[in-house]
C-alpha cells in the first residue's frame, strides 16, 4: 500500500493539535530558560526525547534545585509507558535497523493514539505521518520558547491544555466496542485516578496500562 | 559535564531506548497470541488513563478546573458523533471561555 497518503492522514488526525504542541514546546522552552538550561540543552532534550510531560518534569525538577537523579528519574518513570507502546507498536515495523529505531522515535502518545487501527494493531504511517507533523512543532516551538518567544501567551489561556484529554477521549470512544475493552478503560482510569495523589507523575498511567495484564485472564 | 547535560544525555538514551526497542528489536515479527490479548486492551487502559491523567492531574494531587468544562464538551460533541478535529476545537475553545469568564 502506498506509503504517502496514509502518511498525510496520519498528520492530518493530529493536525488540530499542531497549534497546541508548538504552543507547549513554547513554554517548555521558556521553562527551561528559566531551570537554568540555557538554550541548546533543551532544543537538543526536545529532539531527541521528544515528550512534552518527561521534558516539563526534567526542567521543572531542575528549577526547584532538584538532583541530576532526581530530574532523571522523574522523565525515565514519565516515559517508561513508551516500553509498553513500542512492544505493542513493533509487529508493524519493518524496513532496515536504522529505519525501524528512526520510525520508533516518532512515537508518542498522540501519534500512537490516533493510529489505532483494530484489536490492537495499528497502522505504522499514520503513526509515522503523525510524528512527523508533531516533531517540527514541539522543537521549533521550544527553540521560540528559548529565545525568549513569549509572545504567544500562556497555551492553558487558550485552553489548549484540554485539546490533548479531548483526543484521548474520542480514540477511546471507538475502541470501546466489547465488554472487554469497556472494563479495561473503566479500571485503567479508576487506576489513575486513584494513584495521581499517591504516587510520582508517570506512574499512574503505567499501572493503568498494567490492567491490559488482564488480557491473559479467560474470557 | 554539567547537570543540565547529564539530565539531557541520560533522559534522552532512556527515551530513544524505550522507544526504540520494539521496533528495533521486533520489529515486523508477530507476537504470540497471548501478547496479542495483552495489547489488545493496552489501547482502552491506557487511554483511559491518560484522560484522566490530561484532565485532573496536578502534581501529586487532582485538580479540578476549567479543563473539565472542554472535557465535558467534547464528551457530548463525541457523542453527537463530531469530527475528531471538531472535538478537539470544541474542547479548547470553551476551556478558553470557561477561563475568561471565571
Amino acid at each position: 500500500m502506498k506509503e504517502r497518503p496514509r502518511h498525510r492522514e496520519g498528520a492530518k488526525r493530529v493536525s488540530p493539535l499542531a497549534p497546541a504542541s508548538v504552543s507547549f514546546g513554547v513554554a517548555y522552552g521558556v521553562l527551561a530558560v528559566t531551570a537554568g538550561m540555557g538554550v541548546v540543552a533543551p532544543i537538543v532534550m526536545s529532539a531527541t526525547t521528544f515528550a512534552g510531560a518527561a521534558q516539563f518534569a526534567a526542567a521543572s525538577v531542575l528549577r526547584d534545585g532538584g538532583s541530576v537523579l532526581a530530574a532523571v528519574g522523574a522523565a525515565v518513570l514519565l516515559n517508561a509507558r513508551y516500553l509498553a507502546i513500542s512492544v505493542s507498536v513493533a509487529p508493524a515495523f519493518g524496513g532496515s535497523h536504522l529505519r525501524r529505531l528512526l520510525e520508533g522515535q516518532l512515537i508518542v502518545d498522540e501519534s500512537w493514539a490516533v493510529a489505532q487501527i483494530d484489536r490492537g494493531r495499528i497502522d505504522r504511517r499514520l503513526l509515522v505521518g503523525a510524528g512527523l507533523l508533531l516533531f517540527p512543532c514541539w522543537v521549533g516551538g521550544t527553540v521560540l520558547g528559548v529565545f525568549g518567544g513569549d509572545a504567544l501567551g500562556d497555551p492553558r489561556r487558550l485552553g489548549l491544555d484540554a485539546a490533548f484529554p479531548a483526543l484521548f477521549l474520542g480514540l477511546l470512544a471507538t475502541l470501546l466496542v466489547s465488554r472487554r475493552a469497556l472494563v479495561a478503560a473503566l479500571l485503567g482510569g479508576l487506576t489513575a485516578l486513584v494513584l495521581i495523589p499517591l504516587t510520582p507523575a508517570g506512574v499512574p498511567v503505567i499501572a493503568a496500562s498494567a490492567v491490559s495484564l488482564l488480557g491473559l485472564a479467560r474470557r | 559535564m554539567s547537570a543540565t547535560w547529564a539530565v539531557v544525555l541520560l533522559v534522552g538514551v532512556f527515551t530513544v531506548a524505550f522507544k526504540g526497542a520494539g521496533p528495533l528489536l521486533l520489529g515486523g515479527r508477530a507476537l504470540p497470541a497471548r501478547v496479542l490479548r495483552i495489547f489488545e486492551l493496552l489501547a482502552p487502559s491506557l487511554l483511559a488513563a491518560l484522560v484522566v491523567t490530561q484532565a485532573v492531574g496536578g502534581t501529586r494531587c487532582l485538580v479540578f478546573d476549567e479543563r473539565l468544562v472542554g472535557v465535558g464538551v467534547a464528551a457530548v460533541s463525541i457523542r453527537l458523533r463530531t469530527p475528531l478535529i471538531g472535538v478537539m476545537i470544541l474542547a479548547a475553545v470553551s476551556t478558553a471561555l470557561a477561563r475568561w469568564a471565571l
